[in-house]
């Protein structure tokens, strides 16, 4: 038997449903029978039949099922739909179904009687493929098929003794009862493991939960789940363990806004992270959203758009408008889109179809417009999105996430929620000011790098989206005609401080000019007293040599000697 | 015999082993059959263990369960057989038939 060691000595059965066996730290006792209950209709027995495919196909282990409801062919039919090749698992030998006919009518009691034949059919069952794994759904049909209840109960206390003495893990499936688990209170007998499916409809929206009541022996989680049941089989999203060790690359994307990207310290969003576009109406959510898709098909790498409002030929019209064409890149298969109305399927589904998408599309980006379409329960909106980021982060694609903000200023619950979700935030809002609207945008966050503080005026032109130079005044950033103005000002005084310049710098000439002709002046008046002087000092050496002369001639006239 | 035009009886009886039940239950249908249906009855006693897959094609879950194949529709009678009463009713067999078989 395939068992996990995870929690403890008590050893476990991996299902191989992602997630429960998350929640389950490792699966189901094993050897042991869980008791899986729920409403009609909640995927008990796809739930089941999940658990023996998965052990027949991923740990090698055969399993049979016994149907006390669907008939084997019509068993095999409906897991078809999961993806589930039932049929060459029988042929296989790896899975036995043993449809158990229990008809009220059919059936006359007369007399003592026990379920030894029951034994007996599922012993033969399991002995003959070597089954590890057991099913039995819904073991309580045989109340309606006979009376003695006494004898009944008494029989299925002694076949789960009997399934544990045979060493198989098993599941249970019941139906669930008023006031109780379930309707015959067969929990009573299975006290190992005991899983509650639940299926709500809350708003017109149904949401498949499951949630396990308790495990002997073992730490689980505890919160009820979500789950989803697809062609891809059966999915718990575990919101406290979902996966927080996707690998994270650190190559940019740029945001295909050429102002946007400069707000951002490494030039644009990580590869792989999850971005919120949050903003009023018409504030350009979408021509965003659009910039980025074009940006992202420009490179040659794929992206997919989920539409929840518009329609895909409506937005390729708009944004035509606004200088953005798609349509070549949906043309050369680099853009996608899937459009639905949020009405149209629960979250769950959404969330499958947004998955299957993804995994059929492989796009290197993913768009989601607007995430705010989405009615539901806060919660449960916030735990799609989370599982929708998990899902684009495992795969290193980078997500865009519009939402509708309601009111300016104010950021709304839903956005406050999702923000914990995602790795950047953009806001995009409005400023009303000198009679008139004008669209700014400021990053509230981005992980793991500097950006902007900065809130930036941008306007939606017909090539795309600009961004503006901020000018900030005492009151904040200045926006539209205030901006105006304020550049008219400003040029004003520019201009005159030009001018002032300028005449300083002429003043400055001026005066250079008139000391260097003084000095001029003053050397050539200079250089007159220097010849004057020199020619001074050479008369005076003249007139010095005559006298010298002259007092020797005389002393040679006296005789007497030198 | 008055009966023996009637249509043929193909029974089955599955009992679990050789316990007091499966003696019980052998012995209250062949005295039925023998009282009510001799000479146009097939009874074949099944057990269990021996042979668990005839379980499934019959769909037998209680042991011991008398299975009336023929004529139809199918019935299950399930028990030791000792309410003779039930036991006729599943057969499909008035309760005074034989009385009144005898008289006519």
């Amino acid at each position: 038997m395939r068992a996990s060691s995870a929690g403890g000595a008590l050893p476990k059965c991996l299902t191989g449903i992602s997630g429960l066996d998350d929640v389950t730290l490792g699966g189901l006792p094993a050897g042991r029978p869980t008791l899986l209950c729920g409403a009609a209709g909640c995927g008990k027995t796809l739930f089941a039949m999940t658990f023996l495919v998965n052990g027949a196909t991923l740990y090698g282990e055969t399993g049979v099922f016994m149907s006390f409801e669907e008939r084997s062919h019509d068993l095999i039919e409906n897991v078809a739909s999961l993806g589930y090749d039932v049929e060459a698992l029988v042929s296989d030998g790896r899975l036995a179904i043993d449809h158990v006919r229990v008809e009220s009518a059919e059936i006359e009691e007369s007399g003592e009687y026990d379920l030894e034949a029951l034994f007996v059919r599922l012993g033969y069952a399991i002995d003959r493929i070597g089954a590890k794994r057991v099913v039995l759904d819904t073991i309580e049909a045989l109340f309606s098929g006979f009376t003695d209840q006494a004898v009944l109960r008494a029989e299925l206390r002694r076949l789960f003794g009997w399934l544990k003495d045979k060493g198989v893990t098993a599941i249970i499936t019941g139906e669930r009862g008023d006031g109780q688990l379930t309707r015959y209170g067969i929990e009573e007998y299975v006290s190992d493991c005991v899983i509650l499916l639940d299926n709500r409809v809350l708003d017109q929206v149904t949401t498949r939960r499951l949630r396990i009541v308790k495990y002997r022996g073992s730490a689980h989680g505890t919160n009820e789940y979500p789950f989803l049941i697809d062609d891809q089989g059966i999915s718990v999203m575990p919101i406290t363990s979902a996966g927080l060790e996707h690998r994270t690359s650190s190559a940019v994307v740029p945001t295909g806004v050429a102002g946007l990207d400069a707000m951002f310290g490494i030039g644009g969003f990580y590869r792989g992270s999850s971005v919120l576009l949050s903003g009023l109406a018409g504030t350009g959510k979408s021509t965003f959203s659009a910039s980025f898709a074009d940006a992202v098909c420009k490179r040659g790498e794929k992206c997919l758009y989920f539409a929840f409002e518009e329609s895909p030929d409506q937005i390729i019209r708009n944004m035509r408008s606004a200088g953005i064409d798609l349509q070549q890149h949906r043309d050369s298969g680099l853009l996608h889109f899937e459009a639905a109305r949020p009405s149209l399927y629960g979250l769950e589904m959404h969330l499958a179809r947004m998955n299957r998408d993804i995994e059929d599309y492989g796009p290197d980006a993913v768009v989601v417009d607007p995430i705010s379409a989405f009615r539901g329960v806060q919660s449960e909106i916030h735990a799609t999105l989370l599982r929708l980021a998990d899902i684009c982060k495992a795969r290193g694609i980078t997500g865009i996430f519009t939402s509708l903000s309601l009111a300016a200023d104010h950021v709304t619950e839903s956005d406050r929620g999702v923000s914990s979700l995602m790795d950047s935030w953009i806001s995009l809002t409005d400023v009303e000011a000198s009679g008139e609207r004008n669209r700014v945008l400021y990053v509230l966050k981005s992980r793991g790098m500097k950006h902007s503080n900065q809130m930036r005026e941008y306007l939606l032109t017909d090539h795309g989206i600009e961004l503006i130079e901020p000018y900030v005044g005492v009151q904040g950033v200045l926006t539209g005609a205030a901006r105006l103005a304020q550049e008219a000002a400003e040029r004003d005084a520019a201009l005159e401080r030009a001018q002032a310049r300028e005449r300083r710098r002429r003043d400055l000439l001026r005066k250079r000019v008139a000391i260097e002709r003084q000095i001029a002046e003053m050397q050539a008046l200079l250089q007159a007293e220097e010849e004057e002087a020199a020619l001074v000092r050479a008369h005076e050496a003249e007139h010095e040599g005559v006298l010298t002369e002259d007092r020797a001639a005389m002393a040679i006239k006296r005789g007497a000697p030198a | 015999m008055t009966q023996s035009d009637g249509p043929l009886y193909v029974l089955r009886l599955f009992v679990s082993g050789t316990t007091s039940r499966s003696q019980r239950a052998i012995a209250n249908v062949q005295h039925v059959c023998e009282e009510r249906l001799a000479g146009r009855y097939d009874l074949q006693v099944v057990d269990v263990y021996q042979d668990p897959e005839a379980t499934r094609d019959l769909q037998v879950v209680a042991t011991p369960t008398l299975v009336k194949l023929e004529p139809g529709p199918m019935r299950r009678i399930v028990g030791d057989l000792s309410n003779r009463s039930k036991l006729l009713v599943g057969l499909e067999l008035p309760e005074n038939a034989g009385k009144r078989g005898a008289a006519s």
